[in-house]
């Protein structure tokens, strides 16, 4: 009975905490992706770009670690037995991609570009598997060029 | 990681550029030296653990865990600029990470490229 009555409270209290951070988490996230709209990013490696403009490159990174609350968890262990799509784990890792790529561009303020980017996810620790914890690392990583304004290279050509 | 995190791994003697694409954009590739790599394995902590294993109820960001994860991916990169300079590099190209979990509750942290020597 007791049993009963814990699972019940935690399955309420991951259901309303949860979707709660989960709003809020989304929001943030959608701010600041229209904050870097501008700054494009490619998972391509090779651009033309023109070489006088390049001031430097460098590799950034970003990473996040997000898990899923109980209700969630229980909702995907329902989904275990009828099989099909597990929604409830999609915007876990919708969540944590974006927040990753998100802290990757945040790390480079500057840079006008960011090349062949990738985004790796991984769980972590095997046990976490067997105790049905979902917790999943995201990880962002690719190179931030730095491109010098127009005028600027106008200028340095004629400098000898 | 900030780029000058980044500056700070590669050591004040030699600033080492790491990209992940084949080459460093504006500038030549001279010299090839070959593979260079850094891992590291970091067990978790028992408190964060217990942290994480609370914040597992009601969802959310691991903080603890996140920051775990960067610190030892920055330590598997430190170690991988500390074998290119030692190569006599001054750039890391193709720079990939790799994660994996080895033991229980371990994760092993893999960063490896190729050491090239640039104009």
């Amino acid at each position: 009975m007791y049993d009963l009555v814990i699972i019940l409270i935690l399955t309420a209290l991951g259901y309303f905490a949860g979707s709660w951070a989960e709003q809020k988490h989304y929001r943030s996230i959608e701010k600041r992706e229209q904050a870097m709209l501008k700054v494009p990013v490619t998972t391509m490696k090779k651009i033309k770009l023109p070489r006088e403009r390049i001031e430097k490159a460098c590799l950034v990174t970003g990473s996040a670690v997000i898990s899923v609350d109980y209700f969630k968890r229980l909702l995907a262990s329902l989904r275990n037995i009828f099989g099909g799509t597990v929604a409830s784990y999609e915007s876990l890792l919708d969540r944590a991609r974006r927040e990753a790529l998100l802290r990757m561009r945040e790390s480079a303020p500057g840079a006008s570009l960011f090349l062949n980017v990738r985004i790796e996810t991984s769980t972590i620790g095997r046990y976490s598997a067997k105790r049905n914890i979902a917790s999943l690392e995201a990880m962002a990583y690719g190179t931030a060029v730095y491109l010098r304004k127009k005028n600027e290279t106008h200028a340095a050509p004629a400098q000898p | 990681m900030t780029e000058k995190q980044m500056q700070n791994l590669a050591g004040r003697r030699k600033k080492i550029v790491l990209t992940n694409i084949e080459t460093i954009p504006g500038r030549r590739i001279v010299e090839h030296f070959g593979l260079v790599s850094g891992s590291t394995i970091r067990a978790k902590h028992l408190g964060r653990d217990l942290m994480a294993s609370l914040k597992n109820l009601v969802g959310g960001e691991l903080k603890g865990y996140t920051q775990l994860l960067s610190e030892s991916r920055d330590q598997a990169t430190r170690r991988m600029i500390r074998q290119a300079e030692d190569m006599g590099a001054n750039a890391i190209v193709n720079v990939r990470f790799s994660t994996s979990s080895v033991a229980q509750g371990a994760a092993e942290l893999y960063a490896y490229g190729t050491a090239v020597r640039v104009e």
